[in-house]
């Protein structure tokens, strides 16, 4: 059965230093406030994983608490670069960053390999690419009927897996819908889970095309309403367009940058303050 | 009616689409592009979104791969890891319609890194979708704003295969799909070579002079013999295009 927490407690009791971590959220419920979390406090030295690194992994990687980043692909959807990752990965700064690489197509089936207790899954990928060459964990393998070479890649199994949802029941019960990106399947393959929920409620009415992870199958329940800003969740907010323009500036300046880590620790905001005004 | 570049390239790489053809379609250009085609000649074009939207209808631009109204208005909606092994891998998907940093000669797309992997000048997204789009899509379009930063003799990482080192290479290898048949840029249209797979000019868009190609041209240029020239959009493709546009501010 699920643990309902608060998410300062389930973070602090989920998540340790040098954990393997990973935020998923294929740009529709990213649990950014939980990344937020787990930056005011202080972890360090995590291995980093999701397919798509945007602001939450930029925040997290500038804030030093990354050593290893494991993705797919690393931008600011309908903006631009994340200066944060660059800069690590350019600079090396604040710290070296270890890089991973690998396609979503990839990234996808070492989740469902993970969550399917299998040592790693086998797809048609990365053929002729030079990902093969710069990145170990991709290796030929021979189908053993048809001898055809095809393309392995080994389970992801992360430490724990954090997502944000619509909604849970107070048993722990699960519920999302809309793009349900690699969620489940990140979940499933985790040691521990932290969802973050819009809400709990007394019960789980059916939406179409609603997934649901029991909560025997789920670690800790935090509610955290906004939890996926500025991403959105479907039916209950829309994705803060002006917020990812406005990241931008403050990812391009290492001292901008910092001050905004600043009032994330000291009090608390993750606010930035863009065209759009304060977001 | 005066018209930009861009709009050109949408416009160019709006035609190339047609009927039910099944679309793979990325985030920014051709999305643009695949949008423009659905509202103008194309209403049946199937558009498939990697975040797991088969059919989406959106009647603005997709602010982010993400964006809810690909969901809202998708025949259904599925699991990423459903998207790239039931959809894309067994071939059912037509045309990956793809951008690049980098695109060579041969076809071959970078979205890694500019310089050396390990030591890179710019450190560029990276793959997406892209690889296995480029591997098992039936044909890929690319579309490319064009100069000698983009247009390269050869790519610093093949992030996405397009043809290689030239013909045969994609057989070799096992690769299902064409590759890149259609190549569009602000400047102009290029098809692989029947017999080398390299890129040749075939079309140059209105306005635009086989010099100003090759000055956005990283490598020594072939043009076809019968080098054709875009029709300049329509008094409707424009309309239609820049309501996309307004209704996505």
């Amino acid at each position: 059965m699920a643990e309902i927490a608060t998410l300062a407690d389930a973070v602090g009791e989920l998540v340790g230093d040098g954990d393997v971590v990973a935020l998923e959220g294929f740009t529709h419920l990213i649990p950014t406030a939980a990344g937020h979390e787990i930056i005011r406090q202080g972890r360090r030295d995590l291995t980093l994983v999701r397919m798509t690194p945007d602001i939450v992994y930029d925040q997290l990687i500038g804030a030093g608490c990354a050593r290893k980043l494991v993705f797919s692909w690393g931008g600011n959807p309908g903006v631009g670069s994340l200066h944060r990752f660059r800069d690590a990965v350019e600079n090396g700064w604040p710290r070296a960053l270890e890089i991973e690489e690998h396609s979503h197509a990839g990234m996808a089936n070492r989740y469902v390999a993970g969550a399917s207790g299998l040592p790693f899954a086998v797809l048609r990928g990365y053929v002729g690419t030079d990902l093969a060459s710069v990145t170990e964990s991709i290796k030929p393998i021979t189908c053993p009927f048809t001898g055809e070479v095809l393309t392995a890649v080994p389970a992801l199994n992360p430490d724990v897996t954090v997502v944000h949802a619509q909604r849970a029941d107070r048993r722990g019960n699960v519920q999302l819908w809309g793009l349900l990106g690699v969620q489940k399947e990140a979940v499933l393959a985790a040691r521990r889970s932290l969802v973050t929920v819009e809400e709990i409620v007394d019960e789980l009415t059916p939406v179409p095309g609603a997934v649901v992870l029991p909560s025997w199958a789920v670690t800790v329940v935090a509610e955290v309403p906004g939890g996926a800003h500025p991403s959105y969740a479907q039916g209950y907010s829309e994705r803060d367009n002006a917020y990812y323009a406005a990241w931008d500036a403050i990812s391009r300046d290492r001292d901008e940058f910092g001050a905004w880590v600043g009032r994330l620790t000291r009090e608390g905001s993750a606010r930035v303050t863009g065209k759009g005004g304060e977001r | 009616m005066s018209y930009t570049s861009d709009e050109m390239m949408a416009v160019a790489a709006a035609r190339a689409l047609s009927g039910r053809q099944r679309v793979f379609v990325g985030i920014g250009l051709p999305s643009t592009a695949a949008n423009l085609a659905r509202r103008t000649h194309a209403p049946d074009l199937v558009l498939v979104y990697e975040s797991g939207t088969l059919g989406s209808k959106p009647d603005r631009l997709p602010a982010s791969i993400g964006d809810g109204i690909l969901a809202e208005t998708a025949d259904a909606v599925i699991s990423v890891p459903e998207v790239f092994n039931y959809w894309l891998q067994p071939g059912r998907i037509d045309i990956g319609f793809l951008g690049a940093a980098q695109l060579d000669r041969f076809g071959n797309i970078n979205t890694t890194v500019v310089g050396d992997y390990t030591a890179p000048k710019v450190r560029l997204p990276g793959a997406g979708g892209a690889p296995e789009i480029a591997a098992s899509c039936r044909e890929v379009y690319v579309v490319v704003r064009q100069s000698r930063r983009s247009f390269v003799e050869r790519v610093d990482f093949v992030t996405s295969f397009g043809h290689g080192t030239g013909r045969g290479d994609r057989e070799r290898l096992g690769l299902r799909g064409a590759g890149p048949t259609l190549v569009i840029t602000d400047l102009g249209v290029f098809r692989p070579d029947a017999g080398t797979a390299e890129l040749v000019l075939t079309d140059l868009h209105e306005g635009v002079s086989l010099d100003d190609v090759r000055a956005a041209t990283g490598w020594d240029l072939k043009v076809a013999p019968d080098l054709g020239r875009t029709r300049p959009p329509t008094a409707d493709e424009l309309a239609a295009l820049r309501a996309l546009k307004e209704a996505s501010k």
